[in-house]
């Protein structure tokens, strides 16, 4: 078994990110759009926090705990919107909430 | 940094001095939310409270002025004169901004039951912008943005009963938060490069050792994205059309100027102070070519597309890409002259556009559209409005002897003599504002030489108020166009940025 370095948290990471970023391309769902947007941020925060653990320095660990509170705080905001785009639109694909483009 | 509790306490303790306006703001910003559950009648006294209160963070902020340059907060936070100038430009524009809601029938009684919460979640946005400007750690420049992200997302969703308002909202915070997780991405690779969140830190490590080129430039891309959506930049702008459209139109005026002004002066900060040129003149990441391209194409797209649009708001809003695209152009000289210019022209467009949207306000607010078909004859019917609008316009487009016209000479001149690169994007920026002569003055054509479709000449002046607070603000662009000097030096003086220390 090798051990598990620093190579394999950013490689993770790398394609959480990608994966997130392949979501919020192709998925028209409102929802699952802020879903891929969840899985940047937390691949943003595995890559602090791995390199906080391979550094040494702290400010990883830190930077990526108001990031969490952040992702959340976000996500409140944008179920919220989402519900109110649900009433008035009856949907939340974003391909049909299109009503102002000329 | 130190690592036990009582000496950060005391730092802390030590630092509080420095942060008085932003304390002040937040103060504000909860006596807002306690007035608007006490009081039975608030659209009035909540806007003039908040007012006072802009006015006492105005002093507090004033005080600092002769300030020492500084980190404080364990090197989070920067009070320098550039930010100090951020400050009062968020201030002014805040201010308006109050002003001008007062005034929108859109947000007015029939629309909105509880107007409290609009006023306290602006106030939340100019204490994020406060911070935007003085933020010197990548966690505090993410924690601000956000900051003043989620406040303008509540704010552009505010009528939420309007299905415009809502889809804007939407359109909004899935762009933004798409790039602010860019932007997290691109900072934790910094951060793993250099083992460093502080800005000085990360430009002291990058001078002193040999970092990963591909990495560091996909990082500062990655950050680039989050910036550049707050600027409303292309590629990033995809948003702001749909969004000045949608959002109510006080709101879109301080959009465009206040969140705009506090991505450039996070953009500045962060570019000039982590990225510096290297003792040979060379860029770690060449941020300057990326910047020249994206300016161009700013400028381009943003002025060709403006000419198809009929909605006043969305020909705003693709004229404020373009001006993203100048404004950039300052930026990328990395020079004082350059950062100079980019601050007065900031100063100039909060007041020709806050002017433009208000104009649109009062019209709306009178004839029930933003169309730019429905303008016609309003010269006639509205003397003093369209008046002002055909102010604001001129300086928009950069023609003297607005303000406008100042900033854009600041800028054009301070690209000359830099090389053919420079010479070249300050010919195209020329060239665009002609075009963009184009499409503003299609407005003043409608309202001046058209006849109403229906032949209506009963003229329908808006209040007392609204008239003294246009002519106020068509005083200040023609005023500040003619004498010019004296916020000119305040920009120059404010060019003053804690580097290296």
């Amino acid at each position: 078994m090798p051990e598990i370095g620093l190579n394999h948290f950013l490689v993770l990471s790398a394609i959480l990110f990608s994966l997130g970023l392949f979501g919020i391309m192709t998925r028209r769902n409102a929802v699952v759009v802020l879903m891929g947007v969840e899985l940047i941020l937390n691949a943003a925060n595995l890559n602090l926090v791995a390199f906080s653990k391979f550094n040494g320095t702290m400010s990883g660990v830190m930077f990526s705990m108001f990031g969490i509170i952040l992702a959340a705080a976000e996500a409140a905001v944008a179920l919220a919107i989402v519900l109110n785009i649900y009433a008035r639109f009856k949907t939340v694909d974003i391909g049909e909430i299109d009503t102002m483009r000329e | 940094m130190p690592n036990n509790l009582p000496e950060i306490i005391e730092q802390v303790k030590l630092s509080l001095g420095a942060f008085v306006p932003e304390i002040s703001l937040s103060a504000l910003f909860l006596l807002v939310i306690t007035l608007d559950m006490v009081l039975n009648e608030k659209r009035v006294v909540i806007p003039m409270v908040s007012l006072v209160g802009f006015v006492i963070t105005g002093f507090f902020t004033w005080q600092q002025l002769d300030m020492p340059n500084q980190e404080y907060f364990l090197r989070m936070h920067v009070v320098d004169p550039f930010a100090v100038f951020f400050k009062f430009l968020f201030l002014g524009a805040g201010a308006l901004a109050v002003l001008i809601t007062m005034d929108s029938e859109e947000l007015g009684e029939k629309n909105v039951a509880n107007i409290g919460e609009y006023y306290a979640v602006l106030i939340a946005m100019v204490l994020g912008m406060f911070l935007m400007a003085s933020a010197s750690d990548m966690l505090m420049m993410f924690l601000a943005l956000e900051l003043v992200s989620i406040s303008s997302y509540i704010l552009t969703g505010y009528l939420k009963h309007q299905i415009k308002s809502s889809e804007a909202s939407l359109k909004y915070i899935i762009y933004g938060a798409v790039s602010s997780g860019l932007m997290v991405y691109g900072m934790s690779l910094i951060y793993g490069l250099t083992g460093q969140t502080n800005i000085y830190e990360i430009a002291k490590f990058i001078s002193a050792n040999e970092v990963d080129e591909v990495t560091l430039t996909l990082a500062a891309l990655l950050v680039m994205g989050g910036f550049g959506y707050k600027i409303g930049a292309v590629p990033f702008h995809f948003w702001s059309p749909d969004v000045y459209e949608g959002a109510p139109t006080p709101v879109t005026a301080f959009l465009s100027v206040g969140s705009k002004a506090a991505g450039f002066a996070m953009l500045i900060r962060f570019f000039k102070v982590a990225i510096p040129a290297e003792p040979t003149g060379e860029l770690a990441f060449d941020w300057v070519n990326f910047f020249a391209l994206i300016a161009l194409v700013s400028m381009l797209l943003g002025n060709f597309a403006a000419i198809w649009q009929s909605n006043v708001k969305r020909m705003l809003a693709y004229s404020s890409i373009a001006h993203a695209g100048y404004l950039l152009l300052g930026v990328l000289v990395a020079d004082d002259l350059g950062t100079q210019a980019v601050m007065f022209y900031l100063a100039a467009y909060t007041v020709m556009t806050v002017g433009a949207f208000y104009v649109v306000i009062l019209i709306a607010n009178k004839i029930g559209s933003d169309d730019v078909n429905d303008y016609r004859g309003l010269g006639k019917r509205m003397p003093l409005t369209a008046a002002a609008l055909t102010v604001f316009l001129v300086s928009l487009t950069g023609l003297p002897p607005t303000v406008g016209f100042i900033g854009k000479y600041m800028i054009f001149t301070a690209l000359l003599g830099k090389g053919t690169v420079f010479l070249t994007l300050a010919i195209i920026g020329v060239l665009t504002s002609a075009v963009s002569l184009y499409y503003y003055f299609k407005i003043p054509l409608n309202m001046y030489l058209r006849e109403s479709e229906d032949g209506a000449e009963t003229p329908m002046e808006s209040s007392a108020f609204a008239n003294a607070l246009a002519a106020f603000l068509m005083i200040l662009t023609i005023g500040f166009g003619l004498f010019f000097t004296p916020l000119a030096n305040f920009a120059k003086n404010s060019v003053i940025m804690l580097v290296m220390n």
